[in-house]
């Protein structure tokens, strides 16, 4: 049986291209695009990894990451966090928050496979990460 | 024009040129030999009654010995001395720099300004590129859009058997994501433009639309006599606003501007004002107008034999100036707060109370001050009330004593205000160091 990754973005074609790449790859992907229920879509869906967006409407990706970490039936599931800032507040923030790995937009396709399939292989606990190829 | 000097020396050139001696105009003014030749050497301030009386023995306008614009500059001179942490001499040498190269001083007070406005601009830009919610927003657009695009196009290169449904749908997305960046980018290069100009015309749009109504004095003929037909001309042919920003603050101005004419019209408000003797709420009567239209109105009158001058200052319920239209001995700061003692502040506490105190000014000249605080906005439920209080000060010239005493001696601004023992100071003012011995 394939794995499941829940893919948690508000961006439909950014959503599109994420899907196709992970389902070709043997995962079921599921979506939720926004913040607001996103802990409750883990709950649901009990996927083998998160790949949350800051940016989303109603809640931050922070504040999902943080909900997830504090809820102990998600506080082991690995989160791969993307985002539009790479700023490195932004990125201290996912760590101190205990993010797996820190991945800037625009990513490259095949960096987001791999990464996808190491964190799920490893499964956690959340460590720090070298940081995410793309600008600094 | 008068050359820029301080006023004890300009008094000391009058006194000498009509051959009179310092202990004899002492003596007919009622003060001491050595305190006039200190006033003299502008080692004491002089304002209100002494230099009124001066003036009068010495047949000149006291306005001609003191001007506002001196206070102001040896401020500025001493902000400079300071703040380039200069020798306690340099601040020693202010009044000799001011009365023996007046041109100077003038040139070091606009260079300092400019100083100022550059680093005001300085800052303003560093906020918006760290703090604009513009720029940030569209930042993300461009990177959402350039992300799909990149992982669409991957797709599409690595996966050359896809199927065409999938492969029309990428197509598609990437089609709409590239118009969706197009759009994105122009914006954010107009954006850009609008900040590289403000940054270059170094005004904000109201700072603009203060420029405009300064050069015209507050008041506007063609709008008095052609009415709306007017203004197009008018903001088209001003110098300074520059921007849509400010043309549109402009045309709003007079749009108001003009349907005051209509309900004040300029003969009968004028015959009115002088007949109630500047009664601003005698006005609002008669003419059935708010008291902020008649304020406006009465700051629109220009200065002539039978009109006093008159100036206006407006602001929003955090004190921060919206209408500045200035006057002489009465001196209104440019940024920042003003007197904590002006009705203006007072009003605030209770809207809706128009107020009615006579001021006495640093200069020791009297002012009718009005003061009234309105709601700008229709009241919400829940929502907090959005007040604009408004302040008219009209030149007069009651002299009895009873009235003087009922006089409230306001400031324009600490920094620049010597008065003593004010309860109301909140910085420590800088004339007093320049003024001390």
């Amino acid at each position: 049986m394939g794995r499941s990754v829940l893919l948690i973005e508000d961006e439909p074609n950014i959503i599109e291209a994420i899907s196709f790449l992970l389902s070709r790859d043997g995962w079921t992907v599921r979506i939720h695009s926004e913040g607001v229920g996103a802990l409750d879509a883990v709950h649901r869906t009990q996927p083998d990894i998160v790949i949350l967006d800051v940016m989303l409407p109603g809640l931050s990706g922070f504040d999902v990451l943080r909900e997830m970490r504090l809820d102990p039936a998600t506080r082991d599931c690995p989160v791969l966090m993307l985002t539009a800032r790479g700023q490195q507040k932004d990125r201290d923030l996912a760590e101190s928050y205990g993010v797996n790995h820190f991945m800037t937009k625009p990513f490259s396709n095949d960096e987001m496979v791999r990464t996808v399939r190491e964190l799920a292989d490893r499964g956690s606990p959340p460590q720090a990460q070298a940081p995410a190829a793309g600008k600094s | 024009m008068q050359k820029r000097t301080l006023t004890g020396t300009r008094l000391r050139e009058y006194r000498l040129r009509q051959g009179v001696k310092q202990g004899e105009l002492a003596t007919r003014v009622g003060i001491s030999a050595s305190y006039l030749n200190l006033i003299e050497h502008n080692k004491r301030k002089i304002g209100g009654r002494v230099l009124s009386a001066l003036a009068g023995e010495l047949d000149v306008e006291p306005s001609v010995l003191s001007q506002g614009a001196e206070v102001e500059m040896l401020a500025v001179l001493q902000d400079i001395a300071l703040a380039q942490n200069a020798p306690e001499d340099l601040t020693n040498d202010i009044e000799d720099l001011a009365t023996r190269f007046p041109d100077w001083a003038v040139q070091l007070v606009s260079q300092h300004r400019r100083i100022s406005e550059l680093e005001r601009v300085v800052g303003g830009l560093n906020d918006r590129l760290t703090h604009d919610p513009v720029l940030s927003e569209k930042m993300h657009e461009v990177l959402a859009a350039v992300s799909a695009i990149r992982a669409t196009a991957s797709i599409l290169i690595d996966e050359p058997q896809i199927d065409a449904e999938w492969r029309n749908r990428f197509h598609g997305n990437i089609d709409a994501e590239s118009r969706r960046l197009a759009d994105t980018s122009a914006t954010m290069a107009q954006h850009f433009d609008q900040l590289g100009r403000r940054a270059e015309g170094f005004l904000t749009d109201p700072e603009e639309l203060a420029a405009f109504l300064d050069g015209h004095q507050f008041h506007f003929p063609t709008v008095e006599d052609d009415g709306h037909f007017a203004i197009k001309d008018l903001i088209a042919g001003s110098e300074h606003l520059t921007r849509d920003g400010s043309r549109g603050l402009a045309t709003a101005w007079l749009e108001r501007y003009c349907t005051e004419c209509a309900s004040m019209p300029l003969g009968a408000f004028r015959t009115a004002a002088l007949e109630c003797d500047f009664d601003p709420g005698a006005l609002a009567q008669q003419f059935d107008v708010g008291i902020h239209a008649v304020f406006r109105r009465l700051a629109s009158l220009p200065e002539g034999p039978d009109i006093p001058q008159i100036g206006l200052v407006t602001c929003d319920g955090a004190g921060a100036f919206m209408t500045r239209k200035p006057l002489r001995g009465f001196s209104l700061p440019r940024f920042g707060a003003g007197c904590a003692l002006w009705p203006l502040y007072e009003a605030l506490m209770r809207p809706g109370q128009a107020l009615r105190r006579l001021l006495r000014s640093e200069d020791g000249r009297l002012f009718a001050g009005y003061a009234l605080a309105e709601n700008r906005t229709k009241a919400r439920f829940d929502d907090p009330p959005i007040l604009v209080s408004s302040m008219l000060m009209i030149e007069t010239s009651v002299t009895d004593h009873a009235t003087d005493e009922r006089s409230r001696r306001v400031g324009s601004s600490c920094r620049v205000c010597a008065r003593h023992h004010c309860t109301a100071r909140r910085e420590p003012s800088i004339l007093q160091a320049v003024t001390s011995e």
